[in-house]
């Protein structure tokens, strides 16, 4: 079952199934191989199966919504009404909220169904969804590798067929990364484009939703009706939205695309080197114009990310404290043991370790060699894109520096899998979108290739991704899942 | 005692009388049941964000406009760390660096005849927290965020202050002047202004700074004056007996009248703050001040300067007329009913409705007596309808709510007797009553006129005209 989103458009308007019968389906799938792929922290078979129903009828009067009766998976991060939003995390493991994150709301408005809400790194925090409370995902691809991370769940849940597409948020490369790792398409928009509101935060100004599909047409799909201003969140953009599937097609005749040379340096597998080398004749041959440039700061673009995601998540994750929801510990004897206790016992290594990170980067004292200095650096690796854009349309690189290593790798080396983000951290910093798109295959493992636009250039990106995917069939590409 | 000069700089938290909280579309009504105007950005759940209610930011404005302050051109809001259980985020939305108002000031007059002018640092606004409940449930705290988000703009003044009366008349100012821009309610019972005083105390002719201590929980300005002059007794006598004062924060206990200590500097909060990533510098342009600038009603220093200039009235009357918008109000509205009464309204209004309202423990604005009705009364005596005194009594009728003044006149006959035949008729009659008096007039005793007077205004009740019957007294016992 390899069905796309716009293939179960095209069937559903024709009436060859029902949405009741494909959420079927996608639910059997589910029931039978999330076991062994950890995809899943949640299943919303009665959901889905309602508002399967709600589409059908809707298909049938004629006055469905634009994505009406498409089943699709969402990340456990974003809020969904009367459902558990764990955040893949112990704290919130009772957590049901009371309301719907904007692009929960988009969805529903646009008839579309709900399979359930998908595994990932608890709080977002992490490169390869080991740390998440319920458990690893397992990659599709070989089920003794990651998935990638954070939004390792959805990535592996569009990878193995459980659904036609999924929402992930993007820290650090949280959407572009585990596509990458998982064989799928995925975009993460500009800073601004998708409304943030019921979106648990880990890093404010860095956070950014969008979608994972098997192709750049169904991003297209997704990421409209993803996008568009909220007045519920004050960062996101008024920037008109294109019609982005009409964007599609355009041919890339012309189109310059820069190669940063930082990014194909040491600690880039040859492989992998190899395999987008592969990508970017393909491109020349439909008429890019590719040429050499240089990002100089990309270097400096870890470090700062840690500096600010980490200052920004240890305020962000104070609200979680036992006080009015959540995990609260037993018997508390006194307030500090109250929050000492509900929070120690809450919350996962790695998301303390990056508390405890982003709290002395933020202490009195330390304040200005810190905080202060990353948010001048960001500024310059702002800087060396937008003087990169005024000689080029696109960036390319790889998305990764390596193909899905074994779960368990890198768990003691966290410098190691911070790492991982090399390459896709500094747009986070630089609010730029940016996709990532599957070109290859490396060790019977996916390599995936990134593609950089400029600010609220989703359109100019989705473009050329469609263009190469018209002429390749790397994201038809589908793994054998043993159940 | 005359060795020591304190010094006193002021924070106060003015409530901004917004209908909606500061970051999210819910009421800021005061006295809901607990937790019922909390929505899920108040209580903050995971994933809601803030959305800046603009009208707080005017307000902000407004009052930065009211002080001749700096107000930049971006602001930029802050997060301020710390976990409490009544501050649902963990962090309160404050402002840090880039605060929306800058340096200004304001004029106080502590007493009649001194002027000082008060340096205002900054004022920022915020978000309030909620109130943690201690005594309502045993062993257990009940948290109410009704109040969590609702808007505060913190005013904080230089250490410009050198006793507690002066600190109250600096405190007075900003209520007044908080209450006239129509941006607070200043309710102190209510919380909606509140003060917190720094203290310290130093020898006189000493140029450093001695150590604060930051008082709390001061919630009237006689509060204020008595936690500021204990805590300045406190640290003098620490001193003279050898020992220091320490960094800290007290407590006042307006019971036991005396500052406790909360806690110390060690023990104070790191708070590290940074902007908050949530809410985008606030833009404020030149248009914007200028349109708040020309909406500003007359402030207090204004008008008491108008009232000086061109009502004639004296300094400190024009002060104390001004000191609060409800007394201008009255006055003002009274003086367009006489215009010509200005110093008898200014009287009256400061004399007996302030006596009688004090007494009362009535605002102006819940005066029995209206405007209208005042300026009614004073025409009468004006007009010779009745004199000084008879209007002390119309006044009295009129608080207990027996109508207007010519009502009452007519009521109870008050009427001025101006009519010169029956005066003389009166006088005929004391004068035919009293020879020995008229002959001791006539030997030149003048003092016995006083005397004649005080028997004709009897016989008349009061109601005769107490110049008319000085002259025809004059006339009649001379010939």
């Amino acid at each position: 079952m390899s069905m796309s989103v716009s293939e179960i458009r095209r069937g559903l308007a024709a009436g060859k199934f029902s949405s009741v019968e494909i959420t079927q389906d996608y639910l059997a799938r589910i029931a039978r191989f999330n076991p062994t792929l950890n995809c899943f922290i949640s299943v919303t078979d009665e959901i889905a199966l309602a508002q399967a129903r709600t589409a059908d009828a809707a298909l049938a009067k004629g006055n469905a919504g634009a994505l009406a009766g498409v089943p699709l998976a969402h990340k456990d991060l974003f809020c969904t009404e009367g459902v558990k939003t764990s955040c893949a995390s112990r704290i919130l493991d009772n957590f049901i909220a009371p309301y719907d994150a904007t692009v929960i709301a988009n969805f529903k408005r646009a008839g579309a169904v709900m399979l359930g809400k998908t595994n990932m790194d608890e709080f977002a925090m992490g490169s390869s969804n080991e740390n998440s409370y319920y458990g690893s995902v397992a990659n599709p691809w070989n089920t003794e590798h990651v998935p990638g991370g954070s939004s390792g769940g959805s990535a592996a849940a569009v990878a193995a067929g459980l659904a036609p597409g999924a929402t992930g948020t993007d820290t650090g490369g949280s959407i572009r990364q585990p596509a990458a790792l998982c064989g799928v398409t995925g975009i993460k928009p500009t800073y601004g484009r998708v409304s943030r509101y019921g979106m648990i935060a880990y890093g404010s100004s860095l956070d950014q939703g969008g979608p994972f599909a098997r192709s750049a047409e169904d991003c297209a799909l997704l990421l409209q009706t993803m996008s568009g201003f909220d007045a519920r969140d004050s960062t996101s953009s008024e920037q008109p939205v294109p019609d982005f599937s009409a964007a599609l097609g355009q041919g890339i005749e012309g189109l310059r695309i820069g190669l940063p040379k930082e990014y194909f340096a040491d600690g880039l597998d040859g492989r992998i080197a190899a395999v987008i080398e592969t990508a970017i004749d393909e491109l020349r041959t439909l008429g890019a114009d590719i040429r050499d440039i240089s990002l100089p700061n990309t270097g400096l673009s870890i470090p700062t990310y840690y500096v600010v995601a980490m200052a920004e998540c240890s305020s962000n994750l104070s609200r979680f404290d036992g006080v009015r929801f959540g995990y609260r510990c037993k018997n508390p004897v006194d307030l500090e043991d109250l929050y000492k206790r509900s929070r120690g016992e809450g919350f996962g290594a790695e998301v303390k370790r990056r508390i405890m990170i982003g709290t002395y980067a933020l202490s009195a004292g330390y304040y200005d060699a810190y905080y202060l200095k990353a948010q001048q650096l960001r500024r310059m690796i702002k800087d060396d894109f937008q003087q990169a854009f005024a000689d080029v349309d696109l960036i390319l690189g790889p998305t990764t520096p390596e193909v899905a290593f074994r779960i368990g790798a890198k768990t003691d080396d966290p410098v190691s899998m911070y790492l991982q983000d090399i390459y896709t951290i500094s747009l986070n910093l630089a609010g730029l979108p940016g996709m990532s798109l599957p070109v290859g295959f490396s060790d019977g493992l996916p390599v995936g290739m990134q593609l950089i636009g400029n600010y609220f250039d989703e359109a100019g990106l989705l473009n050329a991704a469609h263009c190469y995917q018209q002429v390749t069939d790397w994201h038809l590409q589908v793994p054998e899942l043993q159940s | 005692m005359s060795d020591w000069e304190s010094v006193i700089g002021l924070e106060i938290h003015a409530q901004l009388a917004t209908r909606s909280k500061i970051f999210s579309g819910a009421s800021t009504a005061f006295g809901a049941e607990p937790n019922t105007q909390a929505c899920a950005v108040d209580l903050g759940m995971p994933g809601v964000l803030p959305v800046l209610n603009r009208e707080a930011v005017n307000m902000a404005i407004r009052f930065g406009v009211a002080i001749d302050a700096e107000v930049d051109h971006r602001s930029v809001f802050a997060r301020k760390n710390y976990f409490y259980p009544d501050l649902p985020k963990g962090y309160q939305i404050s402002q840090y660096e880039l605060p929306i108002v800058g340096k200004g000031h304001v004029f106080i007059s502590p007493a009649e005849g001194e002027h000082l002018e008060i340096g205002i640092t900054r004022a920022h606004l915020e978000e309030d927290a909620g109130k943690s409940i201690h005594d309502l449930f045993p062993e257990q705290t009940g948290i109410d965020l009704n109040r969590a988000g609702t808007p505060l703009l913190e005013i904080v003044s230089e250490p410009d202050m050198r006793s507690a009366k002066q600190a109250v008349a600096y405190a007075r100012k900003i209520h007044s002047l908080v209450r006239y821009l129509e941006i607070c309610d200043g309710n102190m019972q209510e919380g909606s202004f509140r003060c917190d005083a720094n203290v310290s105390v130093r020898r006189k002719g000493e140029q450093k700074l001695g150590t604060r201590a930051e008082l709390k929980n001061i919630n009237s300005f006689r509060f204020l004056e008595r936690a500021i002059n204990f805590e300045i007794q406190r640290q003098i006598n620490l001193i003279e007996d050898g020992e220091s004062v320490v960094q800290e924060t007290r407590l006042y206990d307006a019971e036991r009248d005396e500052t406790r200590s909360m806690r110390s500097k060690e023990e104070a909060n790191d708070y590290r703050y940074f902007p908050d990533p949530d809410l985008l510098p606030v833009v404020i342009t030149d248009a914007d001040i200028a349109r708040i600038r020309d909406a500003l009603p007359e402030l207090p220093e204004q008008k008491k300067q108008r009232y000086i200039s061109d009502l004639g009235l004296s300094d400190y009357n024009a002060e104390l007329l001004t000191a609060n918008r409800e007394t201008a109000a009255y006055f003002e509205e009274a003086l367009g009913d006489a215009p010509d009464q200005c110093a008898q309204l200014a009287n009256w209004i400061l004399g007996d409705l302030a006596g009688a309202l004090n007494k009362a423990g009535l605002d102006i604005a819940a005066a029995p007596i209206t405007p209208a009705m005042l300026a009614q009364l004073i025409q009468r005596i004006s007009d010779s309808t009745i004199s000084g005194k008879i209007a002390k009594e119309v006044f009295e009728a009129m608080w207990q709510g027996e109508g207007g003044a010519d009502d009452i006149i007519e009521a109870r006959g008050l009427r001025q007797i101006t009519d010169s035949g029956a005066i003389e008729a009166l006088i005929d009659e004391v004068i035919a009553a009293n020879p020995e008096q008229v002959e001791q007039f006539r030997a030149g005793k003048e003092k016995v006129l006083g005397f004649f007077v005080g028997q004709v205004m009897q016989q008349s009740q009061g109601k005769a005209n107490p110049g008319q019957v000085n002259k025809i007294l004059r006339d009649k016992l001379k010939s």
